[in-house]
């Protein structure tokens, strides 16, 4: 097993992609549940 | 008399079969059946993979394919592994057995889940450097999923050649949270953070709501990672079973019969890949390293991250909420809410802690999905 330093590099794209991608898709459920709760708990007009 | 002695020879032959690398595989096996029994780390999964590496092991045995004599183990595995239908099918059971509740009511902790599974992303650069494949590397990674069907589920979705050790490891760590976690989350926090109160209002959550929840986050996840509709798509079909009202037996048989058969199945058949050959070499030992690795900064990834948003809020979260995003539920849940007990008896974390925990799990499929849809992009 040797140092790769290349791959290394190339797997830090998939880790700020992941990352970012990850957080974004908690982020819009959040968003979602949020407005969920708001709609569920509007006064009836 | 020779007839009789040739018989008994003939018999006894496969003793001489017997090699160093089976006897030590025995002694693994027998090690995760002590853990198993004894330390009650994972028993539903450890005991029979334990009992699973034995069957294996045993010289010509029966249990595994011999040339053209095909072994019920590996029947099963191509039947419920190599296909990834087993650890599917448990996402059902599991997901009927998750609560949501905690989650729904205190929403913002679905960011914690995410944060915390920055272990996997940075393990699979990890293993990356020390010179694994990018499938390896992707599937040692999600190790740091702390999530034990996600594991097997992804390890051979990329046909990796560690499946086994991944498994091992997976499951061991997720026993070890109560162990692992408290260093970390000491070292990277202060006295004072750590003493931070978070009142808990109790929500009441519409079933509407319950009911919409595991349909959006398939849609949701499936829509930016098409790879974890199967993953994702199992657990939320279990919970939509479990809060739809309508299918209280239904949902009843997921957690518990349906759980326990295909427990049992997946922890004896996951032994298959554990013959010597295949576990005992060096990089098993590496991928263990990986997979504590990965779960060390699972919990720096969700700790820094409850830090990052104290920055901008003016009540302050508890940083060690941030630990509790990993998936490994309850334990990692227990965890924060004892250290919190621990700094000041009147720290009531717990629920606070169940939401970012859940949502570590939804986080951890979701990952899991991901990891699967930019490595496959990447290999091709």
């Amino acid at each position: 097993m040797t140092i790769d330093l290349k791959a290394f590099l190339d797997s830090l794209m998939i880790m700020l992609t992941g990352m970012l991608g990850i957080i974004i898709v908690m982020l819009v459920l959040y968003l979602v549940i949020v407005l969920l709760g708001k709609i569920k708990t509007a006064p009836k007009a | 008399m020779d007839a009789f002695f040739n018989n008994m020879v003939e018999l006894f032959a496969n003793i001489t079969n017997i090699t160093w690398q089976q006897l030590v595989m025995w002694v693994i096996g027998g090690v995760l059946i002590y853990l198993a029994i004894k330390k009650e780390m994972e028993p539903s999964l450890l005991l029979p993979m334990g009992f699973g590496v034995i069957l294996v092991n045993l010289p010509l045995s029966g249990a595994i394919t011999q040339g053209d004599e095909e072994g019920a183990l590996s029947t099963l595995f191509n039947a419920g592994i190599a296909n990834e239908l087993f650890p599917l099918i448990l996402f059902i059971g599991i997901g009927a057995m998750i609560d949501f509740g905690p989650l729904l009511s205190n929403p913002k902790m679905l960011l914690f889940g995410g944060a915390a599974q920055f272990g996997i992303f940075f393990t699979i650069s990890m293993a990356s450097l020390l010179g694994f494949e990018l499938k390896d590397a992707a599937s040692i990674g999600i190790i740091g999923a702390a999530d034990g069907p996600t594991s097997i589920f992804v390890a051979n979705y990329f046909k990796s050649n560690y499946s086994a050790a991944i498994t091992v490891a997976a499951y061991s760590y997720m026993a070890l949270v109560p162990i692992v976690q408290p260093p970390i989350i000491k070292l990277i926090t202060t006295k004072k953070e750590r003493l931070i109160r978070m009142e808990y209002k109790q929500k009441d959550v519409s079933q509407t709501v319950k009911i919409l929840f595991p349909i959006i986050v398939t849609v949701i996840a499936g829509l930016v990672a098409p790879k974890s509709v199967s993953l994702i798509g199992f657990l939320m079909f279990g919970n939509l079973i479990r809060e739809c009202g309508v299918l209280r037996s239904l949902s009843e048989t997921a957690q518990n019969v349906l759980a326990n058969l295909v427990t049992i199945f997946l922890g004896i058949t996951v032994a298959v890949n554990m013959n010597a050959e295949h576990f005992l070499r060096w990089e098993t030992i590496l991928i263990f390293i990986l997979g504590l690795i990965a779960f060390i900064f699972d919990t720096i990834g969700g700790v820094m991250f409850a830090k990052l948003i104290n920055l901008f809020t003016k009540k302050k979260i508890n940083p060690m909420i941030g630990a509790a995003g990993i998936s490994a539920f309850p334990m990692a849940s227990r965890v924060v809410h004892k250290m919190g007990r621990d700094e000041d008896p009147a720290n009531f974390l717990l629920m606070h802690a169940a939401g970012a925990n859940v949502a570590g799990q939804v986080a951890s499929v979701i990952a899991g999905g991901l990891v699967m849809t930019l490595v496959s992009g990447m290999i091709g």
